[in-house]
C-alpha cells in the first residue's frame, strides 16, 4: 500500500478536491489504473459489505432457516414476516417518530446556535471575551462524556426533562464544540467586503446574518447538519440514560429488547437492525457528497 | 479537528484602535445562549459532580464532607485499577490498528484505482451505523459464525465464540470500534493527502526515489499533523467506549471488559454516586493528560507543515 498520489490527482485550492479528482479518475486510460491496489481495496472492502449482507440476508431468513447458523447462506424461502413482527415489537411507528423528532430538533437547534455564535465570534476575535469563549468552547472537546454523565442525569431529572426534550438539548450542546469549530473556520474564507458594503447600504447586524451570511453558509451548514444528524440519530448512550419513560425511547435504545428477550429470534432483531440504519444509510447516500467536500473545505484545510 | 485559530479579523488593528472600536449589543446576544446553554448543561454539572466527589453522596438524601476518602479507596480498588488497565490498554491498542489501516486505505483511494468512488462510498457506510447496531451485528458473527466455521476448518482455539473468553473478548471490541471509528480518520487522511503538492511527487520520482522512499519522506511527513488529530480522536473516543463494549459483551465475560466508563456509569444504579464522580474526575485529568501528551509527542512535527 505504498502507492502514491499520481500527478494527475493533483487539485487546486479552490475546487472541492474529491470531486476533481474523482472527475480525473474517469477519464483515465484503463493502463493507467493500479491492479494490486484496486485489489487490495476491493478485498478490504469485503470487511464492512460481508457485514451488512449477513444483517440483510438474516433478516429475509425464517425461523428454522436462522437458527441453522449458517451466516452466509443465502435466504429461502425468504420471509418478509420479520419486518412486520419487528415493527410491532418495538413499535416502529412510535419510536421511529421520536427518533425523527430528536433527530430534527438536535439538528435545528445545532445549526441555529452554533452558525450564530460562530459568525459572532469569527466577526469579533480581536475581542477577549470572543476570543475566549471559542477556546471555552473547544476546550469540552477534551470533556469525557462519563464525567458529566451523572449529574447531567440529575439536572435533567431535577427540572424534569428526563425525556426526550433532555436528549435534545444534550445532543446540541454535545454538538457544539464542534460546530462552532467548522462555521468560525468557514467563516474566515468569507470575505468581509460584502458585508461592508451592505452595512453601507443601511443593514443592521442582523439583516447581515440573514440574508448575507446564512446563505453563504450553505454547504458548512450541510456538513454540521450531516454530522449532528448522526450523532443524534446513532446515539445510544444518551437516551438510554436520560429517558425515564422508556415508552419514549427512541430506535437505537430499543434494539436492546432483542438482546435480552429474543435472543433466539435473530431474523426478527436483524430486521429491526436493519429498519434503524436504513435511514441513515439513505441520508448518506443522498449526502455523501457534501460530507466530503465540507471535510475538505473546512476543519482540516490549514 | 484541529483547526488553527481563526485569523483575528482586522489583524491591522492596533491596541488603540482595537479599544476605541465598539462591539455592537446584538453580537453578545448571539453569543449568549450558546454559552448559557454550554455552562448550564456541561460545565455546570461538572463542577457539580466534582464537588460530590469530596462528599459521601449516594445519588439521593443526606451527605456529608468526606474529604478525600473517595479517591484514597479509588486507589486500593482493584476493580477500578482493573478497568483503567482495560481502557488504556484497549484505547492504544486500537489506535494504532485503525489509524494505520486508515491511511493505508486512504493511501488507495487516493491512487489510481478503479472503482474509486464506489469503493470511497463503500468504506465510509460504518459511520453511518449506530454504535450499538453494528455491535449487535457482528456478536452474531462472533458467537456464531466464527466458531461454525472454525469448526469445520478444525481451527480448535476459535470453535468457541471469542465473546465468552475473558482473554480474548477485548479483541472483538477491537475490531468493531475499529470498524467503526474508521471512515472519519479515513476522510480526514484522505483529504490530508489530497492537499500534498504533486511536485513534491515529481521531482523526487525524477531523483529516482522508490514508492517506499516517497512514503517516508513526503507523504509520512506531511499528513503526519492528520495522524496528530485523528490519534488524538481517536484515543479520545476509545477512552470513552460504551455502546460497541454494551452491545458486544456487556462488559463481561465476567469483569474482563469492564471499561471506566461503564463503572462510572454504574454510580447512577449502584448507590456509590459520590464514589465513581471520584472515578469520573480521576478520568477526566487522565483524559487530559493523554491528549496534551500526545500533542506534545508530535509537536514542531506536521500542524506547521501544511
Amino acid at each position: 500500500m505504498t502507492t502514491t498520489l499520481p500527478p494527475s490527482e493533483r487539485t487546486t485550492r479552490h475546487t472541492p478536491p474529491l470531486r476533481q479528482a474523482t472527475a480525473r479518475a474517469r477519464h483515465r486510460g484503463k493502463d493507467a489504473t493500479n491492479r494490486p491496489a484496486t485489489l487490495l481495496l476491493v478485498v478490504a472492502s469485503l470487511a464492512v459489505l460481508i457485514p451488512l449482507y449477513v444483517a440483510v440476508a438474516m433478516s429475509l431468513k425464517t425461523s428454522s432457516q436462522a437458527a441453522d447458523g449458517d451466516a452466509f447462506a443465502l435466504p429461502w424461502p425468504i420471509d418478509l414476516g420479520n419486518f412486520a413482527d419487528a415493527w410491532r415489537i418495538t413499535r416502529f411507528p412510535v419510536s421511529f417518530s421520536i427518533s425523527v423528532a430528536v433527530a430534527a430538533a438536535s439538528v435545528l437547534g445545532t445549526l441555529a446556535l452554533s452558525s450564530l455564535a460562530a459568525y459572532a465570534i469569527a466577526r469579533n476575535w480581536d475581542r477577549r471575551i470572543f476570543r475566549w469563549s471559542f477556546f471555552y468552547l473547544l476546550g469540552a472537546m477534551f470533556l469525557p462524556f462519563p464525567v458529566v454523565a451523572l449529574p447531567q442525569i440529575k439536572l435533567t431529572a431535577l427540572l424534569d426533562i428526563d425525556s426526550p426534550v433532555g436528549v435534545i438539548l444534550l445532543h446540541i450542546v454535545f454538538q457544539l464544540s464542534f460546530s462552532v469549530l467548522l462555521y468560525t473556520a468557514y467563516l474566515r474564507s468569507i470575505p468581509m467586503e460584502l458585508e461592508e458594503s451592505a452595512r453601507m447600504d443601511g443593514a443592521t447586524t442582523w439583516q447581515i446574518f440573514r440574508r448575507i451570511i446564512l446563505p453563504l453558509l450553505g454547504p458548512m451548514n450541510a456538513t454540521v447538519g450531516i454530522f449532528a444528524f448522526l450523532a443524534s440519530w446513532n446515539d445510544f448512550m444518551l437516551p438510554s440514560l436520560i429517558t425515564s419513560d422508556p415508552g419514549l425511547q427512541t430506535l437505537p435504545v430499543l434494539q436492546n429488547i432483542f438482546q435480552n428477550k429474543f435472543d433466539t429470534n435473530y431474523n426478527v432483531a436483524f430486521a429491526s437492525y436493519l429498519m434503524a440504519m436504513a435511514p441513515t444509510v439513505l441520508v448518506y447516500l443522498f449526502s455523501q457528497r457534501w460530507v466530503i467536500s465540507g471535510l475538505t473545505q473546512g476543519a482540516v484545510k490549514q | 479537528m484541529a483547526v488553527p485559530p481563526p485569523l483575528p479579523r482586522g489583524a491591522s488593528v492596533t491596541p488603540s484602535a482595537r479599544r476605541r472600536r465598539r462591539v455592537e449589543p446584538i453580537y453578545y446576544w448571539f453569543l449568549l445562549p450558546t454559552l448559557v446553554l454550554f455552562t448550564g448543561l456541561v460545565l455546570g454539572p461538572a463542577l457539580v459532580g466534582i464537588f460530590y466527589s469530596f462528599t459521601d453522596y449516594v445519588g439521593f438524601g443526606e451527605w456529608r464532607f468526606t474529604g478525600l476518602t473517595n479517591y484514597v479507596a479509588l486507589f486500593s480498588d482493584p476493580a477500578i485499577w482493573e478497568s483503567y488497565k482495560f481502557t488504556l490498554g484497549f484505547a492504544l491498542v486500537t489506535v494504532v490498528l485503525a489509524q494505520s489501516v486508515a491511511l493505508a486505505l486512504a493511501i488507495g483511494l487516493t491512487s489510481r484505482v478503479r472503482f474509486l468512488t464506489a469503493l470511497r462510498g463503500v468504506f465510509v457506510i460504518p459511520m453511518m451505523i449506530s454504535g450499538i447496531v453494528a455491535a449487535y451485528v457482528f456478536s452474531y458473527l462472533f458467537a456464531n459464525t466464527l466458531p461454525s466455521m472454525a469448526t469445520s476448518l478444525g481451527i480448535g482455539p476459535l470453535e468457541e465464540s471469542i465473546l465468552g473468553n475473558p482473554s480474548l473478548a477485548w479483541v472483538a471490541i477491537m475490531i468493531v470500534s475499529a470498524w467503526q471509528t474508521l471512515p472519519g480518520a479515513l476522510l480526514i487522511y484522505i483529504a490530508g493527502l489530497l492537499a500534498i503538492p504533486g511536485e513534491l511527487y515529481e521531482a523526487a520520482a525524477i531523483d529516482g526515489a522508490s514508492a517506499w522512499r516517497r512514503f517516508r519522506s513526503i507523504t509520512l511527513p506531511l499528513v503526519s499533523g492528520y495522524v496528530t488529530i485523528n490519534t488524538i480522536l481517536g484515543v479520545k473516543g476509545y477512552l470513552n467506549a460504551y455502546d460497541v463494549i454494551k452491545g458486544l459483551t456487556d462488559g463481561g465475560p465476567g469483569t474482563a471488559t469492564h471499561s471506566v466508563a461503564m463503572k462510572i456509569f454504574t454510580g447512577y444504579t449502584d448507590g456509590d454516586y459520590a464514589y465513581q464522580m471520584s472515578n469520573a474526575t480521576i478520568f477526566f485529568v487522565l483524559t487530559v493528560a493523554v491528549s496534551l501528551l500526545q500533542l506534545l509527542a508530535t509537536r514542531g512535527r506536521g500542524l506547521r507543515l501544511s
